[in-house]
């Protein structure tokens, strides 16, 4: 019994200073992002395996997503013979909620694990100590351009989802059913308002902050984890830890937001 | 005799309640090489971290041209570590840069250098380091031993006063291991650096030291010349000689294991 | 070569998502990034506005002419409706703001009766005549207890 509660103790404690250490973490790494001298061609090449190339995926997402919307839609709105409420419907539910949460959700899965491997075996494999033994700051180096990429590619890759995922509401409801093609249209500029849309984009702001946050964090302490050890199985606990915890979390914050926002 | 440039004074440390080091006092002087042996686990990559102030000492003074690495800020800590090259275990080459981009790196961040004067450096380092024509390759399409060598030109690229060096010849056949401390010594003949090797690659290193410092149980003893290692009295350190040297080795017979063959 | 056409790909990607935000922002939200066209502000009050939102649609005979800028509680302890009006409209200050509904359950919006005057509206100024919304179950309610005049 004392046993048990001693391995509480220890467990909350072990949270505690794991949660200090990823703020101190948050504030270095945002603190780094304004120092001299910035690696700009880095933060070029990172939003290019961020955003660039997650573009395929987020356009099938979407357009799918838009897909089923326009479908639900369809059939749950004709019994009212509110078919003219479809547009708003699917537009409003892609800009408030399913864009900035999916985007945010995909690039976790994409992005955001490989940046937590990543950061984890160069951290196993001494290279963060090189850096650092280098003099050179790995939080400026390595952690600040990773940073930036997500904070000015999750927005815009979360924009091009709501536009897309219209587009798919489009191509469902108007193209495959059949609905007046002006009406669908309309009805969307009709009710969207700027809110919306600062809405998805303030949301998916901060869903870049905490992925980038958490996934780089768990990479960075993978030497700190408790009973995993160095090696490969500390790195994939890390990756799993970094998703699931990331993924939680944006869920999380989007009710917190919606909350605030609405 | 020359002032030491570094000294452990009564040095502690633990992890998660285990004791690594237990007071360790030795100290290094300028232009010597000193070799720290030991089996795994007796801290000796702890020590290294010490000296680059990675990590802090849990008591005692780790001094480095006088002045106690714990204490510094960052800032002091970065212009000290400008003086340090490292060598690290599995030569710690970032893996998204070119073998080109990764010895030219310290240039790059810590000099003023134009870029044709970054090349110029850095090609002849990488000729006199036999690398010449592999500067476009990555670190995944090099050998250990090619590996190895990169790590030791992007360290001796601001022309470091003390070389660390961390387990340089794991891992490399006996062929490439000889390369490398042929390196070292050429190397260190032209610039001039106090070295620290930890190795457990003991009878062939104990030719290049200075010292020999042997890690055993939290404890540090250093001996000024590799014979009076032979003739220590620690049972420690009398086992841990005579299995690196040779004195004992396997046979098939178990029972025979650990025993006495040669003296 | 290759490091061309990743900066390529990666300014495509740019462009894709500012283009995203600009559609959005213009097409759908209400022209506040780049104001495509001129507007002047005119005030209404209401007893009640029960559904209208901030952006909603300014009609007049069905066209759109402009779109709810503020709502917020007069001095009278009324609903005052901030609304931007495109230039080039011209309402008359005897002119009827009602609040109507698209279909039974549609977007609430303002309709805007023009009236016969020859005094027109400029910026600021406010519009007297206001209907208010229609409340679909106070009517209900009013039919049920037999208070309909």
């Amino acid at each position: 019994m004392l046993a048990h509660i001693e391995r509480l103790g220890e467990r909350s404690i072990y949270l505690i200073q794991d949660l200090g250490r990823m703020g101190i973490f948050l504030s270095l790494a945002v603190r780094a992002i304004f120092n001299r001298p910035f690696r700009f061609g880095e933060l070029v090449r990172q939003i290019g395996l961020v955003g660039a190339s997650s573009l395929i995926l987020i356009f099938f997402t979407a357009s799918f997503t838009g897909m089923v919307l326009g479908l639900q839609g369809y059939y749950a709105l004709r019994q009212f013979s509110a078919e003219g409420a479809i547009g708003p419907m699917v537009a409003l539910t892609l800009l408030r909620e399913l864009g900035p949460v999916l985007t945010a959700l995909m690039i976790i899965g994409r992005v955001g694990s490989a940046i937590c491997a990543e950061i984890g075996i160069m951290r196993n494999s001494e290279q963060i100590d090189a850096l650092e033994c280098m003099a050179v700051d790995p939080f400026r180096y390595l952690i600040a351009p990773k940073f930036l990429a997500l904070i000015i590619s999750v927005p815009l890759l979360t924009l091009i989802f709501n536009v897309v995922g219209i587009l798919g509401g489009y191509v469902a409801v108007v193209l495959l059913l059949g609905l007046n093609p002006g009406s669908y249209f309309s009805a969307i500029e009709m009710s969207v308002v700027n809110q919306d849309i600062n809405m998805g984009i303030i949301k998916s702001l901060v869903f870049a902050l905490l992925i980038v946050w958490i996934c780089a964090g768990r990479g960075y302490f993978v030497h700190q984890i408790r009973s995993a050890g160095f090696g490969a199985e500390g790195v994939s606990r890390a990756t799993t830890q970094a998703v699931v915890i990331s993924s939680i979390s944006v869920l999380a914050a989007n009710y917190l937001l919606t909350a605030i926002l609405i | 005799m020359s002032s030491p440039i570094i000294q452990f004074d009564q040095v502690c440390k633990s992890f998660d309640s285990q004791k690594v080091l237990d007071g360790i006092d030795f100290s290094l002087i300028s232009g010597q090489t000193t070799v720290i042996a030991g089996a795994s686990g007796q801290g000796k990559s702890v020590t290294l971290k010490l000296v680059l102030g990675l990590i802090k000492p849990d008591s005692g003074r780790v001094l480095v041209m006088g002045r106690d690495v714990s204490q510094m800020r960052s800032r002091e800590l970065n212009n000290l570590r400008t003086n340090f090259g490292v060598l690290f275990q599995g030569s710690a080459l970032l893996d998204s840069l070119s073998v080109f981009a990764n010895v030219a790196l310290p240039l790059k961040e810590r000099t003023r250098l134009s870029e044709a004067q970054t090349k110029n450096k850095v090609l002849s380092i990488l000729e006199q380091l036999g690398l010449a024509g592999h500067e476009a390759k990555y670190p995944a399409q090099l050998s250990g031993g090619m590996k190895k060598r990169v790590g030791l030109a992007r360290a001796l690229m601001l022309h470091p006063k003390i070389m660390l060096f961390d387990e340089p010849t794991t891992g490399l056949d006996p062929e490439q291991a000889m390369e490398i401390y042929r390196l070292l010594l050429k190397t260190q003949q032209k610039f001039g650096y106090t070295s620290i090797i930890v190795s457990h690659d003991v009878p062939k290193i104990f030719n290049l030291a200075d010292q020999v410092v042997i890690m055993a149980q939290g404890k540090a003893r250093s001996f000024a010349r590799p014979e009076d290692i032979q003739h220590s009295h620690d049972p420690e350190i009398r086992k841990f000689v005579r299995i690196t040297m040779g004195e004992i080795y396997l046979s098939k017979n178990l029972e025979n294991n650990y025993e006495e063959i040669k003296f | 070569m290759k490091r061309l056409n990743f900066d390529l790909v990666v300014g495509i990607f740019i462009l894709a998502g500012l283009f995203s935000l600009a559609y959005l922002s213009i097409q759908l939200g209400e022209h506040t990034l780049f104001s495509a066209r001129q507007q002047y502000t005119i005030k209404a009050e209401f007893a009640s506005i029960s559904g209208l939102r901030r952006g909603a649609v300014v009609e007049i005979a069905g066209v759109g002419v402009g779109r709810v800028a503020r709502i917020e509680l007069s001095d009278r302890q009324q609903a005052l409706v901030t609304m931007n009006i495109d230039y080039g409209v011209e309402l008359s200050e005897d002119s009827i703001a009602s609040i109507s509904t698209q279909g039974i359950i549609g977007e609430k919006f303002i309709m805007i009766s023009l009236g016969g005057s020859d005094v027109i509206l400029a910026d600021g100024d406010w519009l007297m005549e206001t209907q208010s919304a229609l409340n679909l179950e106070e009517l209900i309610s009013r039919f049920v207890f037999g208070k309909i005049r």
